[in-house]
């Protein structure tokens, strides 16, 4: 990872699992002219005493078999077909544009940490902020103890099984400082502060989700209008705090 | 720019091929091999038309990049039929009119394979979500799910199953 690092630049672009990269190339994208890729891709998945680490070429099939990530399989499981998932990386997902990026949803409700080839390490939030002007590779995802209980995804999306998402929503209900995390209600995975304020001091589901667009901005494309994202995703908010999302 | 040369074993058959730099897979297989079952539908992973194995696991060849195939083996559709014998997957599919338009076909009949593969003998379920990447706007699903459990179940020695 340290050599591919290196050749990245200016007209370069890194290869993970292909899902982005790929189809760009086909589209004729003209923004770079260099595929960086590594032999080696990290997919390892272990704990240590600070939480997990995912290693940033761990594909979705890797989460689907790893007991350490158990409480992220039913976001991994929801992430394309089959074949999507032998090649999809988490890595990747933290790149991916609307209407992708579900686990990228999921971890920054988890706060996550980003580790990148400079053996920095920085929070998902920020990551993401500034994921257009990123200099350097992602090599892991970072992820800090997790009470599996108090996680919870939803993804809303037309088709089932497989279907890209309309809205997806991570919650990390945990007791002091809760996590309530949009994905596709803004540029980039988003989370909505108010909302975990109401959650934070104890506001039953609806109220939570009374609050939840404040800070959000929705847009409106083939899969569905701003205005149905709007309408929608208090309702599901409110469903996912009361049973998990089941229904 | 150059080609670059890139070996690998296609159906059984060691291959060796120069490709273009960034070239997908698919376009090695269909332009280069002259394997033409896989598909070249959507171009960006929703359809699942060009679905081939790689080392055994489903993968979407229009997003593959075929330089990074270099010693792994792929099968295709064009591998399944032993010479003159269908695969049983094949045989199902043409008894139930699991196939109309044909477009979706081969990519269907491997992700079919990897699941049978892998589990000989699935719920109706797990066959639903094996072929979940994988689009059909003919049939309704309904035949190609049928056809697979049929095929499982030939393969299992047990006689038809489902409404084929």
């Amino acid at each position: 990872m340290a050599e591919a690092a290196q050749a990245m630049g200016d007209g370069a672009r890194y290869l993970g699992g292909g899902t982005l990269v790929m189809r760009d190339v086909t589209y004729g994208d003209q923004s770079f002219q260099r595929i960086i890729r590594t032999r080696q891709p990290d997919r390892t998945i272990g704990t240590d005493a600070a939480g997990l680490r995912i290693g940033a070429g761990a594909t979705m099939t890797d989460i689907l078999a790893s007991r350490d990530v158990e409480f992220l399989h039913p976001v991994a499981r929801v992430i394309g077909g089959p074949a999507i998932r032998n090649m999809a990386t988490v890595g990747g997902n933290l790149f991916a544009p609307n209407p992708y990026g579900d686990m990228t949803t999921a971890l920054l409700a988890l706060d996550a940490g980003v580790v990148m080839s400079d053996g920095q390490t920085q929070p998902i939030e920020a990551f993401l902020a500034g994921r257009d002007r990123v200099r350097g590779l992602v090599v892991a995802v970072t992820v800090p103890r997790v009470d599996p209980g108090a996680f919870r995804f939803r993804k809303i999306s037309r088709i089932k099984p497989k279907g890209v998402s309309v809205i997806a929503i991570a919650v990390n209900q945990r007791r002091n400082d809760p996590r309530v995390v949009f994905g596709n209600m803004g540029p980039t995975a988003l989370r909505a502060k108010a909302a975990e304020l109401a959650l934070a001091s104890g506001s039953d589901p609806a109220a939570v989700a009374a609050v939840c667009l404040e800070g959000l901005s929705p847009a409106t494309d083939p899969l569905s209008s701003e205005w149905y994202r709007r309408e929608v995703a208090p309702i599901h908010l409110t469903r996912l705090l009361q049973d998990g999302g089941a229904r | 720019m150059a080609k670059a040369p890139v070996t690998f074993t296609l159906n059984g058959a060691e291959t060796a091929l120069f490709v273009d730099p960034g070239a997908p897979l698919i376009d090695v297989l269909r332009r280069g091999a002259g394997d033409l079952t896989p598909k070249h539908g959507c171009g960006q992973g929703t359809c699942g038309a060009c679905t081939v194995l790689i080392d055994g696991v489903p993968h979407l060849s229009c997003l593959t990049l075929a330089e990074a195939v270099e010693g792994r083996h792929i099968d295709t559709t064009g591998g399944l039929a032993g010479g003159p014998d269908l695969h049983p997957l094949q045989t199902a599919f043409m008894e139930g009119f699991a196939a109309q338009c044909g477009f979706c076909t081969s990519g269907m009949l491997m992700a079919a394979k990897a699941l049978l593969d892998a589990t000989p003998n699935p719920t109706r379920e797990q066959v639903i979500e094996a072929i979940s990447g994988n689009l059909c706007r003919c049939t309704g699903y309904e035949p190609i799910v049928d056809a697979i459990l049929t095929a499982a179940a030939r393969m299992q020695g047990q006689g038809t199953r489902g409404a084929v």
